[in-house]
């Protein structure tokens, strides 16, 4: 399905990079820790992991585009922060689609059980 | 995070039963709360209304796709942008559609029934403007799951 960006909402990331971006075990650990913790440069998310400094810079940018996390620059080094946001409203949406489900289907199981 | 929902529900009842109640149109509107306008045809439009009380002005409109006897069946339909009935707007064409898949399996209790909505990643986030709120905690406690789960991965 091909879509235009939409008026005014340029800023938005598509729901599928969310998903793409959050659908890997390195990033999904590397959203955990700034999820707990200050902004964060390069350096200081490669100290105690297993990953180069060049794939941690490569997973932070993929999370930047999908908006999921924003980087400022903080002399010469660039800090990385969480923005929940982007994952808010999804998680935010399916919760209500599948409160929607629990209703149908318990409706369901009175209408077949009588 | 998943793009999809699963749900799994044990009726007591024989896989026929489950079967009329999910693909007869008139049953399915009882418990799904649609008044639709005639049968499920596979690759036809079904067309209704919501019968949820405050939501009567929304159209329901889905393509059935699959009907196989007291096996699966499923349809997808489009999303609905603004639930409101001051900016409701009953043109679907180009709302984003989401897959939904009934499947059926027999038990010794009776059915076992099994509801996936698929394709979310398609619905765009202006979409979900009006969708509730779920609450912070929701989130908070999911962070940590995801925490615990990653914890030695990195």
């Amino acid at each position: 399905m091909s879509r235009k960006n939409s008026e005014g909402h340029a800023r938005q990331p598509a729901p599928a990079l969310v998903f793409a971006a959050l659908g890997d075990k390195t990033r999904l650990a590397l959203v955990a820790r700034l999820s707990v913790g200050l902004p964060s440069s390069i350096a200081q998310l490669t100290v105690g992991s297993r990953l180069t400094r060049q794939a941690v810079t490569k997973h932070l940018r993929v999370l930047e585009r999908a908006g999921i996390v924003c980087s400022t620059r903080h002399g010469r080094e660039s800090l990385f922060a969480l923005d929940p946001e982007p994952m808010r409203r999804m998680e935010d949406y399916l919760e209500s689609v599948s409160r929607r489900w629990d209703e149908a289907l318990a409706r369901l199981k009175l209408f077949v059980e009588e | 995070m998943e793009n999809k929902i699963e749900k799994q529900v044990e009726l007591k009842a024989p896989l026929a039963r489950v079967w009329r109640a999910l693909t007869d149109y008139r049953e399915f509107g009882e418990w799904f709360r649609v008044a639709l306008d005639g049968p499920f045809v596979p690759g036809q439009i079904s067309r209704g209304h919501i019968l949820h009380p405050g939501y009567e002005h929304i159209v329901w409109e889905a393509m059935i796709e699959k009907m196989e006897p007291e096996h699966l069946f499923s349809f997808t339909w489009a999303q609905v942008r603004y639930h409101d009935k001051s900016r409701y707007s009953s043109d679907y064409s180009s709302a984003p559609r989401t897959l939904i898949e009934f499947r059926l399996r027999q038990t010794a209790a009776g059915t076992l029934l099994t509801v996936t909505e698929s394709g979310f990643e398609n619905v765009p986030a202006e979409w979900r403007g009006d969708a509730m709120r779920g609450n912070d905690g929701g989130w908070a406690q999911q962070m940590l799951n995801v925490e615990k789960y990653v914890a030695e991965k990195l």
